[in-house]
Parts: structure tokens; sequence; C-alpha cells
């Protein structure tokens, strides 16, 4: 019973509240508690609404991407995501409204009105989201009525972001704005006709080190077309054409899911769920697609394409391999997504999952991780720096991945670390992201630098 | 093309374009983790605590560890006493810091939020200690937000409790500046023979060392018995008016302690205000390694000179840093054309000005409260050769090919500047090297076959 929840108790990082947020895989009968709100006055990993809101949009490469609200919420997510464009860099500036005190006391409405005419006047952008922040929502703004206005005086779309922080410290509720205010952009005009094609929308896909582009190559080998990622590299143009797609393909459910399902009701457009993190998961996803589309030609290219790029990586990956059998890995990342890919792929490697976490991950996902995990691994939901640390060290770790705040935890530890956060700069997706993931598992993992730590602590090497 | 330059001139009247400050709370953050065994905490939404951290994160690579009421609807309708009192319970259970210190964000403001009455009326252990700064994001910028929580310190610990003032000690107060800054400013202050008492202080909690171990609490900081004692002290120095003036002024106002205003130390001429202002003060001898060092900088300054003299260069960042900044590249001869901080303040682009045209430069732009989207503009209508500045410089370095020296906060894009001082004569050295060697650097990479030259 060493590692069962019992521990949250009584040990520093841990209090009794958060016992069912914690399970050891095989020991525990009861189910994890997950999207509960985090405790007060938790050091937590979790963010806001506006947030996940921002993380969703801001990809779109050619709308202005206005933060109504103090100045803070602008600077913090100025062009933090490695999300690449291959036109306009427009969402790669930073626009807030700079709320002031009078602002806050007499009403932000005319501000917000005066910044969205001076930036389309500047720019001309095709789209505007507008997002709402904590103040804004508590001062009650009437941001829906400021963007129509907005909208009808100069013919494009001005959509506002219900994305006030405090409605929940969850991204997820954040990712359902974003979502919401995606249908809106998509939604034809009355009378405006949506031409229907054979390509495909790829949801959940944010282009980070140009994942996007890698998967369109091997999309675009095997015959089919993308029309537009919700929201890697797209432009809205490109998404105003999605609901004419036959297909919407998935990747990140937790922020997609919601819109993947409306665009099924709304306009018929069937959809898959796919990974493209692995190589035999991108192999899976590829082929799943081709099924769907039910041409042999498709389906006989999608072979070749699989056969020729496992051939071509297995033999790279190998040697990672080799280096990397029997370590020990921790996980902890924000969505159940990434952290089942990331499993795989850690598994693939010969490598021992002995931590797996998320921040908003939910009850049925958390089952699946699980079950992809061997007995006695820990599994914990909205974990604390303390926790995350106890867990390191007990389970003895050798390597984590993560995102920027528990980077440097585990390199104070002496852990290795591999960035799977939505502002990564490596492209980690496909057959050729499959490579780049070993490598970066290896150089941080075997980083000579670690030998030089335990020497200079007097320990034998 | 990676700017947001418009091809028309148009007038930028209103809000932020690519803004060049930030809110509040993430200044009280910093200025809190400057207490040794400090859990900053901040009242407010989730979200605002773990962009501070990141921000944070970012700049230092290092730990930083915050609590958050995490506020959610229902604290947001009925006021948030109640999570900040689970909050201060739940924090000395599980993380049992010495002392927590609070800070609202927009919302716990606007709200309206009483956290004296609410710190009273919640469960503290005996020997523990809560202490509050309110930050309102709305007003002023992070500099502001730093010195609420300077001042925090100040009015919840500070107290004069001996008859005579301690004769032989200085309180310094650093200002927002990096650990290693502050622990050069340390240095030169222990190298006069000086006893001091510096807070808030980062020194060994933003640039501690790995060691395989996980502290929670690193080693450095200002002790809270070292905060209190401030109130005995003989002097106060505060480096930087924005950031340390206003808890100058209340130790003197509560304490009696003599506050003496300085610039943060960058530069010759701030660093000799600043040795020479402790030694008139404490009659302390300076000693021969400083006069070196000095007379190294001015070495240095003449050998390299015609690299960087009559060069225009543009300033943007916090205004604690650009004021001294500007006075020294007047002094290496270069001729600070634009300088911009985000903060808002008259008395900057006063204290700019009379600098710049003290020099002899009449043609010069200062301005308090702007942002990157104007400093482009002129820019691009007439350009410069140097930006000095933070990491958000680097679109308009590449849009405009300018080089940019980095300096400030944030530095997001490289390492290592959290633990080289820019401040004391060490810092101009560095100061000289990453200026000198980006125009030498420029010139080898732009020059024809028959220009590149081994010896510059």
């Amino acid at each position: 019973m060493e590692y069962d929840c019992s521990l949250a108790s009584g040990r520093t990082g841990c209090i009794s509240e958060r016992q069912n947020s914690i399970i050891t895989t095989g020991k525990n009968k009861s189910r994890i508690h997950c999207a509960d709100d985090s405790l007060a006055g938790a050091v937590s990993q979790r963010a806001c609404v506006f947030c996940g809101a921002r993380v969703v949009l801001n990809p779109i490469t050619d709308a202005i991407h206005l933060v109504h609200g103090p100045i803070g919420c602008a600077t913090y997510t100025w062009d933090i995501r490695g999300s690449l464009s291959s036109g306009s860099e427009m969402y790669r500036h930073s626009f807030s409204t700079d709320l002031k005190e009078k602002d806050v006391v007499f009403g932000g409405e005319p501000k917000l009105a005066a910044c969205i005419d001076e930036v389309v006047t500047k720019y001309r952008p095709p789209a505007v989201f507008v997002y709402s922040t904590c103040v804004v929502g508590m001062i009650g703004d009437d941001i829906i009525t400021v963007c129509k206005n907005a909208s009808e005086c100069y013919g494009i779309d001005v959509i506002p972001v219900e994305s006030s922080g405090f409605i929940s410290g969850n991204k997820i509720v954040g990712y359902r704005a974003a979502a919401e205010a995606l249908m809106k952009l998509i939604r034809p005009k009355p009378g405006e006709i949506i031409e229907k094609t054979r390509k495909l929308n790829f949801l959940g896909e944010y282009n980070l080190g140009g994942e996007k582009w890698l998967i369109e190559r091997y999309l675009n080998e095997i015959g089919i077309e993308v029309n537009v990622a919700f929201t890697g590299d797209s432009t809205v143009a490109a998404l105003k054409l999605s609901p004419g797609s036959c297909l919407n393909i998935v990747q990140c459910t937790g922020s997609m899911h919601w819109v993947a399902t409306n665009l099924e009701k709304e306009y018929g457009i069937p959809y898959l769920d796919v990974n493209f993190f692995g190589a035999e998961n991108t192999a899976e996803s590829l082929r799943r697609i081709a099924a769907f589309y039910d041409d042999p030609e498709i389906i006989r290219k999608a072979e070749i394409l699989i056969e020729h790029e496992l051939a071509r990586i297995t033999p790279e990956i190998d040697k990672y391999r080799k280096k990397l059998a029997g370590k020990r890995a921790a996980i902890y990342v924000g969505g159940a997504f990434k952290a089942v890919a990331l499993i795989r792929q850690m598994k693939d490697l010969g490598m021992e999952v002995v931590v797996t976490g998320t921040q908003t991950g939910k009850q049925e996902e958390y089952e699946t991780i699980s079950g992809l995990l061997s007995e006695g691994t820990i599994v914990v939901d909205d974990a604390n720096p303390a926790e995350i640390e106890r867990f390191l060290l007990d389970m003895k770790v050798d390597v984590m991945a993560g995102g920027v705040k528990e980077r440097v935890l585990a390199y104070k530890l002496g852990i290795g670390f591999v960035d799977h956060n939505h502002d990564r700069k490596e492209c980690l997706a496909g057959f050729d992201g499959a490579i780049t993931f070993a490598r970066e598992v290896y150089i941080t993992t075997c980083s000579p630098v670690w030998k030089r730590l335990k020497l200079s602590i007097g320990e034998e090497t | 093309m990676l700017e947001c330059m418009p091809k028309a001139r148009s007038e930028h009247t209103t809000g932020k374009i690519n803004p060049a400050k930030t809110c509040q709370p993430i200044g009280a953050m910093y200025a809190a983790l400057g207490i040794h065994g400090c859990l900053p905490h901040s009242h407010g939404s989730q979200g605002c605590c773990a962009y501070h951290r990141m921000h944070l994160t970012r700049h230092f690579r290092d730990q930083v560890l915050a609590s958050s009421s995490s506020f959610t609807e229902g604290a947001s309708v009925f006021g948030g006493a109640a999570n900040l009192k689970t909050s201060i319970k739940n924090i000395f259970d599980i993380y049992n810091p010495e002392i927590i210190a609070v800070h609202t964000t927009c919302l716990s403001e606007t709200i309206g939020d009483d956290i004296p009455t609410i710190i009273k009326q919640s469960e503290i252990p005996e020997g523990k200690i809560v202490i509050h700064a309110n930050t309102p994001s709305y007003q002023g910028s992070h500099i502001t937000g730093f010195s609420n929580m300077v001042k925090g310190m100040v009015t919840y610990l500070a107290e004069r409790d001996e008859e005579t003032l301690r004769q032989k000690r200085v309180n310094i107060i650093p200002g927002f500046i990096n650990p290693a800054d502050m622990r050069e400013i340390k240095r030169i202050t222990s190298d006069l023979g000086i006893d001091m008492i510096m807070f808030p202080d980062t020194t060994d909690v933003l640039d501690s060392p790995l060691t395989s171990k996980y502290e929670m609490y690193p080693e450095g900081g200002a002790t809270i018995a070292q905060i209190r004692a401030s109130g005995n002290s003989r002097l106060t120095l505060t480096l930087g008016h924005w950031s340390s003036d206003a808890a100058g002024a209340l130790l003197q106002e509560k304490c009696g302690v003599p506050c003496i205003p300085l610039k943060v130390p960058i530069g010759l001429k701030a660093t000799d205000d600043l040795i020479m202002t402790l030694k008139e003060k404490f009659d302390a001898v300076v000693p021969k390694s400083l006069t070196i060092e000095r007379g190294q900088v001015v070495d240095t300054l003449i050998d390299t000179h015609f690299h960087y003299q009559g060069k225009k260069v543009a300033i943007f960042g916090d205004p604690d840093l650009v004021i001294p900044l500007t006075e020294f590249v007047l002094t290496m001869g270069m001729i600070p054309t634009y300088i911009i901080t985000g903060t808002p303040g008259r008395q900057f682009e006063d204290e700019v000005s009379a600098m710049i045209e003290a020099a002899g430069i009449q043609d010069y732009i200062v301005k308090a409260e702007g942002d990157l989207f104007e400093l482009h503009q002129w820019i691009k209508e007439k350009p410069v050769e140097l930006l000095l500045g933070t990491s958000y410089g680097k679109y308009i370095a590449r849009a405009e090919d300018i080089p940019l020296v980095r300096v400030g906060f944030p530095i997001l894009d490289r390492a290592v500047h959290p633990l080289m001082p820019i401040t004391g004569y060490r810092g101009c050295l560095r100061l000289i090297e990453m200026i000198s060697n980006a125009f030498l650097e420029r010139r080898d990479r732009d020059c024809l076959d028959e220009d590149f030259e081994l010896v510059l």
C-alpha cells in the first residue's frame, strides 16, 4: 500500500480534500475526482477561462485579437504560443483596451468601441475577436452590443468571446467560450451558400512547430485535401468555408469535441477522433481517415506512405530506444488527450510511465489513462507543485513531460524535462515528430550535465 | 510580415498595441518572493496567478510558487472574503510558510474586498504573519504593484523598537531588478564596510543553484526580523523612484529613518552616486578594489568609444532602469533618440528630457505610458541604430534590422541574464560589452569582404 491515496494526507503538499484527486492504478476502487474547482489557497498549475479561450482562438492568423480589460491579460498572452503561420502574422501582436480606473467606474464600453474603431481603421482585418476579462464581466460591459454595432458599421465579423476569468478555474470552460465564438464566425450569413467539397477540416490542431503542415503533407500525399485547421495557421476566410467540408478529424478532444458535434448537427459533417502523436497513432489515424473516404486509391496510397515512413523512422527510433529502455517517466499536461498520446509514446520508447496527471481531464478520460498504465502508477488530477515533487522523487522519475511551470521544478530535482505544452517549439506530431520526440526525451534524460551534478554533490557517477 | 505597422501613418489614440508594461499583481508577487519563507498569494481568479508565475518563471528560469484564492462566479457575486480566509487556512496547513503576502487583482479590487479586515478575521497560527498590498491592475503598472508590496512590508513589519538608530547600518530598497543586481549592490555596500538590510531581496531565491533537492522556501530573501529591524537603521537608500521611494518615505514617516532617493546604480554616474552617498553618510573608506573597478570601466569606455559614439539608440522598459540607462548611454556618447516606458508618470518625461537636453541633444522623443507600436512608428519614420530593452523589442529589431541589446524585464528568449549584473562598475563593463559587440557583430556580418577586418 505504499502509494495508495492515504498518502495524500499528512504529508507536505497534500490535504485531505485532495485525496480523491489522486489514485494509484490497481489499488483504488474509487474513481478519481476531477473537474472539481481547485481549492482556495492551492498552488495550482491551472489557469482560467480567458486562458482557455485565448489558446484556442489566438492561432487564427489574420484576425485581430483584442483583449478587453486591464493590460495584464494581453501582455501575458502576447505571442506565447508556438503556433506558426504561413501568411499573416497579425495574431502575434498584442491588442488591449488597457482599462483604467475611470473605465472600471464608468464602464468600459466607450473605450472598447473606440479601440475597435482604431484597429479596424488601421488594419482592415477580416475579423476581430473581443475577449472579455474578469473586470469586464464584473462591471457588466455589454460587449455583445458593442461588437454587434461595430460589426454592422464595418461589415466584418466582430465577435465577443465570453471569457471572464472567474467563471471557472478550468480552461475547458474557456475552450467552450472559444468554440461558441468559432461557431458564430463560421455560420453562413442568410442566403450565403457554402459549396460542398471532398476536403476535411482538422479540428484541435494548432500547428505547433509546423505540425499541421506535416500532417497536411501526409494527407495530400494520399490524395486528401485539408480545408482548414481549427485553428492552427487558419484564416478567417478558410474557417468560413469549413461547413462545406465532408469530414472533421478531431485531435485535441478537450478543446474541439463540442465544435465537432455542433458541426455535425448544423451541417451534417461527420467526425473522426484522430491522434497524430507517435508513429502507431499516426498510422492508425491515416488508415481511419482513408477508410472514411472509401476510395481504393486513397487506401492504397495510405498503406504505401505508412510502410515507407515506418521503414524510414524505425531504425532512427530504435537508436533512442536502446538508450532509453527502462527509464521512468512522469507526465503532467493540460488535457487527457495529450496524456494518452504521451503514455503511448513513452512506452514505445521502452520507458515506464510511473506518474500521470492532467489539469482538465474528465472522468472517462482518466479511466482510459488508468487502462493504459501498469499497476502501481500514480494518476492525479490538478496536482500542485508539492505533490508533483513528491511523486517525482518517490517514483524515482528520470524524465518528465509537462509545461512551463513543471520544467524548472523537474530540473531543480535533477530530472530531465520534455516540453509538451501548447507553447512548445518542436514538431512532435506524425512520423517525423516521433523521431523528434525520441530525440527530445533522449537529450534531456541522458544529458551529460546530470553526471556533473552528481559529482558536485559528492556522489559516485 | 512580422510587423504591425499599417502602410499609411495613423494616429494611435486609445488602448495599447504591443504594450511596454504589464499589471500590478506580478510586481507584487516578485517583491513578495524577496521575503524569506514567504508564499505570495494572489487574491483573484486562478488565471492571474498562473500567468504571473509563468511570466516570472520564463524570465528567471527558476521555480516561482504562489497561491491563488481561485475565485469562481460565487465569490465574485458574494465577495471574496470566504475564499481568502479558506486560502489563508489552507496555505498555513499545507505549505507552511512563515509569512503570506496577499496582493489583490482587478477582480477583487472591483468587488471591493476589504483585505485588512478579512486578514484580521482569519485564522493565523501563532508566530505566522499575513501582510497585504492593494494592487489594482487598472492603475499604474507592474512597477506600481512592486512598489505597493514593498510599502506593505514597511506598513506591516518595520518597527522602531530601539532608542538610538544603528549608526553603522543602511537599509537598501533595491527596486524591481534581477537577483544578480541585488547581489552586486550588496557586494559594493559590504566592500565599503557598511552593515545593510536589503528588502526585498531575491538573491538565493530566484537565482538558486541546482542541487537535486527541492526547497519550497529557498535560503535567500530578507527575513521578517530584518525587515522589522529596518526601522532601527540609520538611513534608507531607495533605488528607483517608481519602485522604491514610496516604501522609503513611509519608513521615514513611521520609524524616523531618513531616506535618500537614488537611481538604480546602472552606469558610471549612478554607481558613483551610490558609493559616494554611502561614503559620506557612513564615513566609509572606499576600498582600492572599487577604485580599480571604476578605473577599468573608464579605461574600457576609452578603448571602445569609437564603436558606439554618435550612434542613435532607442530605450524602452521600466522607468527605474530606463532613466539610468539613458544616463549611461549619454556617458558613452550615444544619442538617445526615443525613450519610452509603459508605466505612467510625467516625472519620467521631465527627468529624461532634462538629462538629454543637458547633453545638448534636441531631436528626441520621450514618453511615459507609451507602447511599442508607437516606438515602431517613430523608428520607421526616423531610424535608430540600436534598441535597448526587453525581449518584446525583437519584432521591431527584426522588421527594421536593428540590433537589440536585451536589458530589463522580461527577457523571455535568452538565459543567464538574471545571474549577470548590469549594476555597479561590473555592470557597466557588461553593458559596454553587450552594446559594443552588438555593433561589431553587425559590422562583421554586413561588411564587404574587402572591409572585413581581424582587428577592430
